[in-house]
């Protein structure tokens, strides 16, 4: 059972989901908002908005300290958000560190977990495909502690071989990161097949979620990772929220990440006591109402029904797909066997940004650039991608409207 | 929509298809730097060589947008024959009309004009101002280089030198 696989069940209404989402109401330049940007951010359902807006509105109060009501029914909805979390991933909610999203998630792994085991020599195996924020982490423990990287190479199509990933595995290789998804090109990773290699080998398998959140369920246990981090914001819930899942036992072994309040046992000058994971990881008062509406962001996913999400993502990527290719000049960049709703794509002689700024002209929002993936658009031989991403509340017409928008950009540009 | 058509006008696509004066030059004599756009990763080259106080030869390197692209190739022949205090106030006054920082500085700054229209596009205008910012290290490099006597520039830059 691999974790992406869609599940039987709920009929999905395109237009029941976009009624949810009201950004989708707002005109922009004086069109229909057609908002193929959702694997930089996807927009909000009104369920999400409200449960952030409720928490100010009747809740507010820190968590974890105060003995009055509000306290404690703060601290309730932030460890029920925990244990909302913890189902998603089929996970204990013991192993769910709450962050501020991917990006401090996989920086607390490298960090502290980093700081435990890598020794001078040893390696942190990553792929080609990675975003920067599983990178530069990475260097940065390396660096401190006198490892250092191995990158296992992608193939023409975006994808990362199994043959490859054993390959560059190693006695040395402590740590394997990889992406679930691949932003860029949309790829999904065979994350089991290839966490399994890396511990054969003894490896620890950090996975980078930060899209795999958005384009289905992730069972950790099933994934047979170690950690996965993943933020909010991808997948329909708010910015600067997000959680991290580890292993009960590595959690147990990590050295705190950052030191403050709600992270401590006991303190005197001379000796701080720490807490338990996941509290240990939670230095400071946390993003409460960001994490309340986390709990409401996976509720929704799971209301609309993931399978049906799933489904209707790959059907409007055959779509794309289909539609792209008859447009003069276009080459698809990332051609994976199993990809999610993303697509990156250039036109022959236009640079990517001045194509975003003509479609954004007809209300067309896409990502040009090269997504922080800088290594891998090196390995591509292309400066920059235009790509365009799904959500469950893409559709078809917006489909159409980016054809259309970018015939008419090849008559602003005489290309 | 006219905002769109004003600025992808003809002069412009021009210079961004068919740049003038995208090559290297020998540094020294030339001087160089190199301007870099994070948000998009495009990479420009600037190269001024300075004779008799005066810019004999510009030129730049880089592939990038048509914005960036059609800015280097009018800014290499905005700046022949200036003086680097000429070539600097031709780069306030056009950083100013890209900005919209500066109201009526679309005149004297001849085909440059045809980049003013990119002050409707905030997002773009770092694409506008990329070989401008280089071309300012460049000459910065070229000036301390002749301070320093006859040992020719070092090559200048605010960016770690790449891929040279």
């Amino acid at each position: 059972m691999t974790a992406l696989a869609p599940e039987a069940g709920k009929a999905f209404d395109l237009e029941r989901v976009r009624s949810q989402f009201p950004i989708l109401e707002r005109p922009v330049r004086g069109r229909r908002l057609v908002y193929l940007d959702s694997a930089a951010t996807s927009q909000k359902p009104l369920s999400v908005i409200e449960a952030e807006s409720a928490f100010y509105r009747t809740t507010n109060a820190n968590i974890h300290r105060g003995v009055h009501l509000l306290s404690q029914e703060a601290t309730e909805a932030y460890e029920a958000a925990r244990g909302r979390v913890a189902r998603f991933l089929n996970a204990s909610p013991d192993e769910i560190v709450f962050t501020s999203g991917t990006t401090g998630g996989l920086n607390l792994v490298a960090q502290s977990y980093g700081s435990l085991v890598l020794r001078p020599g040893d390696e942190v195996l990553l792929t080609q495909l990675e975003h920067h924020s599983n990178i530069v982490p990475w260097q940065l423990a390396c660096e401190r502690a006198g490892a250092s990287i191995r990158v296992v190479p992608v193939t023409d199509a975006g994808e990362v071989e199994i043959g490859a990933f054993e390959e560059a595995l190693s006695d040395r290789t402590k740590i394997a990161a990889f992406p679930h998804v691949s932003n860029a090109l949309g790829t999904v990773l065979p994350v089991a097949e290839l966490a399994a290699a890396a511990k054969r080998r003894g490896a620890t398998v950090v996975v980078d979620g930060a899209q795999g959140i958005a384009h289905g369920r992730p069972d950790v246990r099933a994934l047979g990772c170690d950690f996965y981090a993943f933020g909010a914001h991808k997948v329909y819930g708010p910015t600067g929220a997000g959680a991290l899942w580890g292993r009960r036992g590595l959690l147990e072994a990590m050295p705190p990440y950052q030191g403050g309040g709600d992270m401590i046992r006991t303190v005197t000058f001379e000796k701080t006591t720490y807490a338990d994971p996941p509290a240990r990881f939670e230095a400071g008062t946390p993003n409460i109402a960001g994490v309340v509406g986390m709990a409401a962001a996976l509720d929704w996913v799971e209301q609309t029904g993931v399978g049906a999400i799933l489904e209707h993502e790959a059907e409007l990527l055959r779509t794309a797909r289909e539609a792209l290719s008859e447009v003069p000049g276009l080459r698809l960049i990332g051609n994976a066997e199993r990809q999610a709703g993303v697509q990156s794509f250039v036109i022959e002689g236009v640079h990517p940004h001045d194509l975003a700024t003509i479609l954004d002209a007809r209300g067309v929002a896409v990502r040009a650039g090269h997504h922080c993936a800088q290594p891998l658009m090196a390995r591509l031989g292309l400066p920059a991608t235009t790509r365009a991403s799904f959500a469950a509340y893409s559709g078809r017409d917006d489909v159409e409207a980016l054809v259309g928008a970018l015939r008419f950009a090849a008559e602003v540009l005489g290309a | 929509m006219s905002d769109l058509t004003d600025l992808y006008g003809e002069l412009l696509l021009d210079h961004g298809r068919r740049p003038h004066n995208r090559r290297a030059q020998p540094v020294p004599p030339a001087a160089d730097a190199e301007g870099h756009n994070p948000m998009c990763g495009d990479r420009v080259r600037v190269f001024v060589r300075i004779e008799n106080g005066s810019i004999a030869d510009a030129s730049f390197e880089g592939q990038g947008c048509a914005i960036s692209t059609a800015s280097a190739s009018m800014m290499t022949r905005a700046v022949l024959g200036r003086t680097p205090a000429e070539a600097r106030s031709i780069l306030h006054r056009f950083v100013g009309s890209v900005t919209g920082a500066e109201a009526a500085a679309d005149e004297d700054l001849g085909e440059l004009a045809a980049l003013a229209g990119v002050r409707a596009f905030p997002m773009r205008v770092k694409c506008a101002t990329l070989a401008w910012h280089a071309l300012a290290e460049a000459l910065r490099s070229a000036e301390r280089a002749q301070a320093d006597g006859n040992g020719g520039p070092p090559g200048g830059g605010a960016e770690p030198r790449e891929g040279t």
